[in-house]
C-alpha cells in the first residue's frame, strides 16, 4: 500500500484499526487452541492404547491367534491357568448391546415419530423434558435398578435366570439409550421441510403415509446417526453391565448366564492392583483398544449408510 | 391507500356468471377462520370445467387460503374453522362424510416453491400412483405424465437421478407431472412461477394453456400479467372478500368495481 493510499484511507475513516486486527487474530488463535484440544486428546488416547497394546502382544505368553480364537479370558489368574481369548468379553458386550438395541430402537424411533408427527406441541414439550430426565439418570443408578428391581421380576418370568445376567442389563440399557435415539431422531424429523409434507398430503397421502414415505426417509441420516450413537453408547456403557450382568467372562450365547463385557472387565482389572507394565495391566489396554476399534468401525459404517441411503433435501 | 376497507355488505360483482351445469367446483358463502381471525368472508364462486380461473389480489387477501380450501389443505392447520359450502361435482367437500385424503387425489396441487421429493425423477412421479395402489404399467404412466408436463424430452435419460438435481423450472414441471400422475380433475396452482426466472415462467404458462383441455385449473398469482395471459376467468379478492369476478378480458379491460380497477391499474396492492 502506498503512503498516499494510507493517507487517503485515514482521511476517509476507512483505515485499518491496529487494535481490532490484533483482537481478531487473538480470538482466532484461542478458538483454534480450543478446537485442537479434542484432536490432541484423541491422538494421545490412541497413542497410549497402542503403545500398551503392542507391548501386550509382544509378550511371548500372548499370541494374536489366541487372543482372537481362544474361548477363555483369565488374564488375572496365576500364570498356569491364564488364557487370553477375548471372545467371551466381545460376545458379552454384543449380547447386552443386542438386547439394548432390541428394546431401544423401536421404542426410541416410535416415540420420536409420535413426538415429531403426532403429538401436539405441548405434549411434545412435556414428554421431551421427561426424556431428558431419563437421559440424566446416572448409569450407576440404572445398574442398581437393573439388579434390584428388574432382575427379580425377570427371574419370576424367565426360568433359570442368573442373578447377574445380560438380559436385565440389556433391558435397562435399552431405556438408557432411548432418549438418545428419540431426541436426535425428533430433531432430524422436525428439520424435514414442511413443503415436502405438503407435497405428499397434496397427492392424497394419509398421515402415516406421509410419515413412512416422506418424513422418515428424508430424516434417515439423522435417524441412522442416532442408532449408531446409541449403539456406541451401549457398547461402551460400563456401570450397568458391571453391576447387573456380572464379571465372569463366559463363552456363551445364553442371555441367562452370568457374563462379563469388555467394559466390566476393564473396571475389574483397574480396581484390582495390577502392577503397571504387568501382562494383566497390559491386557486391560488390549481390551480398551478392541473396544475403541469396534466403535470406530461402527462410525465408519454409519457414515457409509448415511451416504448411501440418506435422502438429501436442500 | 394500500388496505382500503371493504364495506360489510359488499356483494360480489359478477360478469357472465357460469351456469351451474358447467361448474366443477362451486363455493357458496364460504367463510374461514384461523382461530379468531376471519380470513374469508362469505365467498361464492363458480369454477367452470376445463378453464383456467385466476385468483388475484394483494398479499394477505385470502387467495391462497381460498385455493387451499378446494383440496382441504387447510385442514392441516390447527384451529381452522370453515363455514359454508364447497361443492365438487355436487358433493359438499366439507361434509363430515368426506375423506380429505380422497379429495386430494381428485384435486391436485402445485406449490409456490418447487418441492420435489428428495427421490429420483421417476419416484417423484410414481409417488402418488404408488400410494393409491396403481396396478397398470407404471413406466408408461410416468412417461405420459412427464410428457404431459413437457418435461419428458429433458429428463428421459435422467429418470434415476434425484429430482433435486433439476433446474428450478424443471423441478416445477416435475411437480406438475407428479400432480398429473394421480389423474386428478382439478389442479390447484399456488403462485407456481414466483420462484422461477422469466424463461421458466414462460414454459409453465404455455403448459397451463395446454393442460386445460384435460384439467380444470385454479391459479393464484401475484403477477397480473400472468393472470391476463393464462386465465379464462379472473376473481379479484381483497381482505378476504371476493370483490369481483368475470371473464379475464373483461376484468382487465373493463372492471366493474372501483377497487378492481385500482388494483389492476397498479394503484394499490
Amino acid at each position: 500500500m502506498t503512503q498516499n493510499a494510507k493517507t487517503l484511507a485515514r482521511a476517509a475513516g476507512l483505515h485499518k484499526s491496529g487494535t481490532r486486527n490484533v483482537g481478531e487474530r487473538v480470538i482466532g488463535i484461542v478458538l483454534f487452541l480450543a478446537a485442537s484440544v479434542s484432536i490432541v486428546t484423541t491422538a494421545a488416547v490412541i497413542l497410549a492404547l497402542s503403545a500398551e497394546t503392542i507391548s501386550f502382544f509382544a509378550d511371548p505368553a500372548v499370541s494374536i491367534v489366541e487372543f482372537l480364537t481362544a474361548r477363555e479370558w483369565t488374564p488375572l489368574f496365576p500364570e498356569s491357568q491364564r488364557y487370553f481369548g477375548i471372545s467371551p468379553l466381545v460376545i458379552g458386550t454384543l449380547m447386552v448391546t443386542f438386547v439394548a438395541l432390541i428394546v431401544g430402537l423401536p421404542l426410541g424411533l416410535g416415540s420420536a415419530i409420535y413426538l415429531s408427527e403426532f403429538a401436539n406441541p405441548q405434549t411434545r414439550r412435556s414428554v421431551m423434558s421427561v426424556l431428558e430426565v431419563l437421559a440424566g439418570i446416572p448409569t450407576v443408578v440404572l445398574g442398581y435398578f437393573a439388579l434390584f428391581f428388574v432382575t427379580p421380576i425377570l427371574r419370576d418370568i424367565v426360568p433359570g435366570l442368573n442373578l447377574f445376567n445380560p438380559l436385565s442389563a440389556g433391558l435397562v440399557m435399552g431405556f438408557m439409550i432411548l432418549p438418545t435415539i428419540s431426541s436426535i431422531s425428533v430433531d432430524s424429523m422436525q428439520a424435514v421441510p414442511r413443503a415436502l409434507r405438503e407435497a405428499a398430503y397434496g397427492l392424497g397421502a394419509s398421515k402415516h403415509e406421509v410419515v413412512a414415505k416422506v418424513v422418515v426417509p428424508a430424516a434417515l441420516s439423522g435417524i441412522v446417526a442416532s442408532f449408531i450413537l446409541a449403539m456406541s453408547r451401549a457398547i461402551g456403557e460400563t456401570m450397568i453391565v458391571t453391576l447387573a450382568a456380572g464379571q465372569k467372562p463366559t463363552f456363551t450365547f445364553d442371555l441367562r448366564e452370568t457374563i462379563a463385557t469388555m467394559t466390566s472387565f476393564i473396571v475389574q482389572a483397574a480396581k484390582g492392583d495390577q502392577p503397571a507394565g504387568s501382562l494383566a495391566s497390559q491386557s486391560l489396554y488390549a481390551v480398551g483398544a478392541t473396544l475403541f476399534l469396534m466403535t470406530f468401525a461402527l462410525n465408519l459404517v454409519s457414515q457409509q449408510i448415511v451416504q448411501r441411503f440418506g435422502e438429501r433435501y436442500e | 391507500m394500500a388496505s382500503q376497507a371493504v364495506p360489510k355488505d359488499h356483494v360480489t360483482v359478477r360478469t357472465d356468471p357460469i351456469p351451474a351445469g358447467e361448474a366443477v367446483v362451486t363455493l357458496e358463502n364460504l367463510s374461514l377462520w384461523y382461530g379468531d381471525f376471519q380470513a374469508l368472508h362469505d365467498v361464492s364462486l363458480t369454477v367452470p370445467k376445463n378453464q383456467v380461473t385466476a385468483l388475484i389480489g394483494a398479499s394477505g387477501c385470502g387467495k391462497s387460503t381460498l385455493l387451499r380450501c378446494v383440496n382441504r389443505m387447510n385442514d392441516l392447520v390447527p384451529s381452522v374453522r370453515v363455514e359454508g359450502q364447497l361443492s365438487y361435482e355436487g358433493v359438499n367437500l366439507y361434509d363430515g362424510a368426506v375423506d380429505p385424503v380422497e379429495v386430494r387425489r381428485r384435486v391436485g396441487m402445485v406449490f409456490q416453491k418447487p418441492n420435489p421429493f428428495p427421490k429420483s425423477v421417476y419416484e417423484n412421479v410414481a409417488f402418488g400412483p404408488r400410494l393409491h395402489g396403481y396396478a397398470g404399467d407404471m413406466d408408461a404412466l410416468v412417461e405420459k405424465s412427464l410428457k404431459g408436463a413437457a418435461l419428458w424430452d429433458e429428463v428421459q435419460d435422467k429418470l434415476k437421478q434425484s429430482g433435486l438435481g433439476l433446474s428450478g423450472g424443471q423441478q416445477q414441471r416435475l411437480c406438475i407431472a407428479r400432480a398429473m400422475a394421480t389423474d386428478p380433475d382439478v389442479i390447484l396452482m399456488d403462485e407456481p412461477t414466483s420462484a422461477l426466472d422469466p424463461i421458466a415462467t414462460d414454459r409453465i404458462e404455455e403448459l397451463i394453456h395446454e393442460i386445460k383441455k384435460d384439467y380444470t385449473v385454479i391459479i393464484v398469482t401475484h403477477n397480473m400479467q400472468q393472470a391476463g395471459r393464462v386465465s379464462d376467468r379472473t376473481a379479484f379478492m381483497h381482505l378476504g372478500v371476493l370483490i369481483e369476478e368475470g371473464p379475464t378480458e373483461q376484468i382487465f379491460t373493463n372492471p366493474q368495481h372501483e377497487m378492481t380497477e385500482r388494483y389492476i391499474s397498479g394503484r394499490f396492492g
